[in-house]
């Protein structure tokens, strides 16, 4: 049995004694005269993780999350109840407490059609048996041999091993049943290395949404190890970051980070639709020097942040953002999209069946251009590379990002040299991409990592670019 | 759906106490030889309205079981949002899998039994709001009305929320040790946006606590959501130099939070920390004190034990200057060779000795600088303490703000920052339960245009 719909009867509705019926009845409870839009959304998610630390395994967590959000809107108004117990009677419950929000009688009827299988980016597989656990344990206990071996300065190594299957089916008021089998894994490797009193830190890891077999391909858990240890040595011998307004060039792959802090969230149909945005009423402007263009594509075949199907069951599209530099789209959930009079682009995303909706990134990335990477560092006299990043922040209203090196190098006279300590770039979102003088032939996504928090939900997200060279980007170290 | 008498609370409790008392003995039976479970059982209701219309009505209800059994020195967790008793069975032997899987680590187990807290104090937690949504609704109004009615140049709005959450926590272990108590968390907050030519700013404003009596009144937070906006405006980039930074109240708290990181046992054993054998050292000057309350009455931060089942109590932190403990639970303290300090799942109210001077004594001791107000980012790099953050706020000179500045870094190291601390002030403006007011420190390097 792999087809999703059929999966999710069989795992979330009749364990309930639920059929196709009492979902009918229950959005008929939501979708009143004044109701514009409802949905219900049902969640059976399981988790599987495993951390290793000084050596030993020492500790395992296993959850599992059942509940549905039921959800009606009137205009721009949203009324949501959910239960974490899937039980008829309780339901109920939530549909009437949601539909209050309009206060209009009746009872609507909506017939449920099945919608047909999609395009199938990953495969419905449950990622938590796709390895034993003997082969888990053994594959963090091989993650810290690597690191330990690399270099006897390495101290410490945690080493953490996560698979879930999220299984949701989406019922809404036009008449879609659509039903998602979500796999994700998730490997991470953190060291501390010393060097008499001096220590430093370093973290690598990656994921996909495939099954645990993904972290022995091509030595990929074994290669976060390394990049964990090389980023923990670099840092150890590095100089004071510099301070000032530089010439900064980005690496390939997760500096991408970038475009998902400076243009991404700015671009979200929320915060446009109300006005809030840097970006609003900005369609059409130039946001970006010419050759810059960014997409946010949620159909890359086996991506953390790819999805079949939005949290609305709406399917995931590539949506150009910026086009040769012109401000060309924003992303849009159906709330959204339905009072700005546009459709949806597929990127209502929730955390969970106990989260609203909202218009969400997926793999954001900006496509390749002709230079060559060497010859972008070779044009810089005096600069910052900037090759790996924690996180970042915006204030959207005043467009002001930031994004946070872990791993940099000065420029000097078109070469790179000394290693420096991690340092916040600021910038301004609006303006940043139309200092871009040079796109590197490079195009990279990042291994898999990325977490995207709004309003207190999380979600998996993608970022991928080129080696970018960009004109005059703030550095916030303390070589002033 | 959302509030609840205190007879229900007394059976929710009974309940609660119920599943994890049946969670322990499902435990033992599977083999387990030691256990400890934690529940929660929360009821709210959350609106928010926007441009003086409902915008969303959320109720909320949210359930968590959290189990961790031991087999010896062996340790295996499993979670779970279902407290139906075939749902805590399966994580009962979820958890039993894992520990069949894991190594023995001698550092394992629970508290020492003659460590778990008893004669829990009651600290007046719990304040249910009987609150309906229209009554929310009329509140969040009022709030935002009185933000955008606080300057013409507030043209619009992210809106105004009003959240009423009870709820029910219970930790028991195998040690006999059950208890659990009832609690409330109310809150209201504002968002708005100015502009002014090509400046256009948003900022915020909340109250938060467990009695709706204690919230500020929803025209106060407007007002001040409002005034924050609007100071705003305008905002310029400035050039790179080193200067002397004040941290406001809000800001300072995040100085608060690492240094609270960094004494804390998992830092600490897994090296993960700035502060590393510093115990019984300077890390501040002499006039530095910092403690922690955990029994104060009604206050969001208090909690009669800590995620061990071992009784909280209030201790100072620092004192004249000098680091006096870290923050340890049962593990990390055997780890470290230590005793645990009750700060299992964290610190509970953290309080900073406010000095001698008010906002505008601080301005008039920094003379020129930079007061910040808001930071960007998560430039804090826990092992080294190297700081570098996004920052925006106020150049002032001569003791005077002069203009709100955007878009630059500030960048130090804390542990030079801590030394350098000249003065606290008095002028903790901020809810919760963290209070400190502005923090001056001597130098640090502001980057910009």
């Amino acid at each position: 049995m792999t087809d999703a719909i059929a999966i999710a009867r069989d795992q979330i509705l009749s364990p309930a004694g639920l059929d196709t019926g009492h979902i009918e009845q229950l959005l008929g409870q939501l979708k009143t005269t004044a109701i514009d839009a409802a949905d219900i959304y049902f969640q059976f998610s399981r988790l599987q993780s495993w951390m290793l630390e000084d050596g030993i395994i020492k500790d395992g967590n296993f959850n599992i999350e059942r509940g549905a959000g039921l959800r009606a809107q009137s205009g721009e108004k949203t009324g949501f109840a959910y239960a974490d117990e899937v039980q008829f009677e309780t339901l109920l419950q939530a549909a009437k407490a949601a539909r209050a929000i309009a206060r209009s009688g009746g009872e609507g009827r909506v017939k449920l059609a099945s919608q047909g299988e999609g395009r199938r980016l990953y495969e419905p597989i449950d990622p938590l048996g796709s390895l034993s656990d003997e082969d888990k344990v053994a594959l963090l206990h091989r993650v810290d041999e690597e690191a330990r071996r690399l270099d006897p300065r390495v101290r410490q190594v945690i080493a953490s091993l996560v698979a879930v299957r999220d299984l949701v089916l989406i019922a809404s008021d036009d008449g879609r049943l659509s039903a998602d089998v979500r796999p994700l894994v998730r490997l991470n490797v953190s060291v501390i290395v010393e060097d008499g009193d001096r220590r430093e830190q370093g973290a690598s890891g990656g994921g996909a949404r495939a099954d645990l077999g993904y972290f022995l391909a091509e030595d990929r858990a074994l290669g976060y190890a390394r990049e964990a240890v090389h980023q923990a040595l670099v840092n150890l011998d590095a100089d004071a970051a510099p301070a000032g307004n530089m010439t900064v060039v980005l690496g390939p792959g997760w500096p991408g980070v970038l475009l998902h802090e400076a243009i991404g969230h700015g671009l979200e149909g929320d915060f446009n639709r109300k006005g809030t945005s840097a970006f609003a009423g900005r369609i059409g402007e130039r946001v970006a020097a010419p050759g810059v263009t960014v997409v946010d594509d949620g159909t890359l075949a086996g991506r953390r942040g790819s999805l079949n199907l939005d949290d609305e069951g709406t399917p995931t599209q590539n949506t150009v953002l910026i086009e040769d530099g012109i401000l060309r789209g924003y992303l849009q959930d159906r709330l959204n999209a339905r009072l700005m009079g546009v459709a949806s682009t597929g990127n209502g995303r929730r955390e969970s069946y106990a989260h609203l909706p909202m218009p969400r990134m997926t793999n954001t990335y900006m496509l390749a251009g002709d230079r060559d990477p060497a010859e972008i560092i070779a044009s810089v006299d005096k600069g910052l590379y900037a090759v790996n990043f924690g996180g970042g922040q915006v204030d959207i209203t005043s467009g002001k990002f930031v994004f946070s090196a872990s791993e940099a190098y000065l420029i000097e006279k078109g070469r790179v040299g000394r290693p420096v300590k991690g340092a916040t770039l600021i910038g301004n979102g609006p303006d940043v991409l139309t200092r871009v003088s040079m796109i590197g032939n490079d195009l990279a996504l990042d291994q898999g990592v990325g977490t995207c928090g709004k309003e207190g939900q999380s979600v998996p997200v993608g970022v991928g670019q080129p080696t970018l060279r960009v004109d005059g980007l703030t550095v916030g170290g303390t070589n002033g | 759906m959302t509030q609840t008498d205190p007879n229900d609370t007394a059976e929710r409790l009974d309940r609660l106490e119920r599943i994890v008392r049946d969670l322990l003995a499902e435990a033992s039976r599977q083999g387990a030889s030691a256990a400890e479970a934690a529940a929660s059982s929360e009821a709210g209701l959350e609106i928010s309205v926007r441009l003086g219309e409902v915008e969303t009505v959320e109720h909320t209800r949210d359930n968590g079981l959290g189990i961790t059994v031991y087999f010896g020195q062996r340790k295996g967790s499993s979670s779970t949002s279902d407290l139906s008793p075939e749902a805590v069975r399966d994580a009962v032997s979820a958890a039993c899998a894992i520990a069949s899987r894991t190594q023995a680590d001698a550092y394992a187990g629970l508290a020492d039994a003659d460590l778990m807290a008893r004669d829990l104090p009651e600290l007046d937690l719990y304040h249910p709001w009987p609150l309906e949504p229209d009554a929310a609704i009329q509140l969040a109004v009022a709030c935002e009305e009185a933000a955008r009615a606080f300057d013409p140049r507030i043209v619009n709005s992210e809106g105004a929320s009003v959240s009423t959450q009870a709820g029910i926590h219970v930790y028991s272990n195998s040690h006999g040790f059950v208890a659990g108590y009832p609690s409330t968390r109310h809150g209201l907050s504002c968002a708005v946006v100015a502009q002014e030519g090509e400046s256009m700013q948003r900022d915020y404003w909340w109250t938060t606590a467990r009695a709706a009596a204690d919230l500020e009144s929803a025209q106060e937070v407007g007002r001040r959501a409002g005034e924050r906006t609007v100071a705003r405006l305008g905002a310029r980039q400035i050039g790179t130099r080193k200067v002397p930074v004040l941290f406001s109240p809000l800001t300072a708290a995040g100085l608060l939070r690492s240094f609270t990181s960094a004494i804390s046992g998992s830092s600490l054993y897994r090296r993960s920390s700035f502060l590393l054998d510093r115990i019984d050292t300077r890390i501040f000057p002499d006039f530095v004190r910092i403690h922690e309350l955990p029994h104060l009455r009604r206050c969001l931060g208090s909690a009669p034990f800590d995620g061990d089942g071992v009784a909280t109590r209030a201790k100072d932190l620092v004192s004249e200057g000098i680091l006096r403990t870290y923050l340890l639970d049962a593990y990390s303290a055997r780890r470290l060779d230590l005793a645990t300090t009750g700060n299992a799942g964290g610190v509970h109210n953290l309080h900073i000795e406010p000095g001698p001077l008010d906002r505008a004594g601080l301005l008039r001791e920094m003379g020129t600088g930079l007061f910040v107000t808001e930071l960007l980012g998560h430039g804090t790099n826990p092992v080294t303490g190297d700081y570098s953050r996004g920052a925006a706020g106020f150049w002032v000179e001569g003791g005077e703000i002069q203009f709100p500045v955007e878009e630059i870094t500030i960048a130090g190291n804390l542990k030079e920052m801590f030394l350098g601390l000249v003065a606290v002030g008095n002028d903790c403006d901020f809810p919760g339960s963290t209070r400190t007011g502005s923090w001056l420190i001597r130098e640090m390097t502001l980057a910009g245009d």
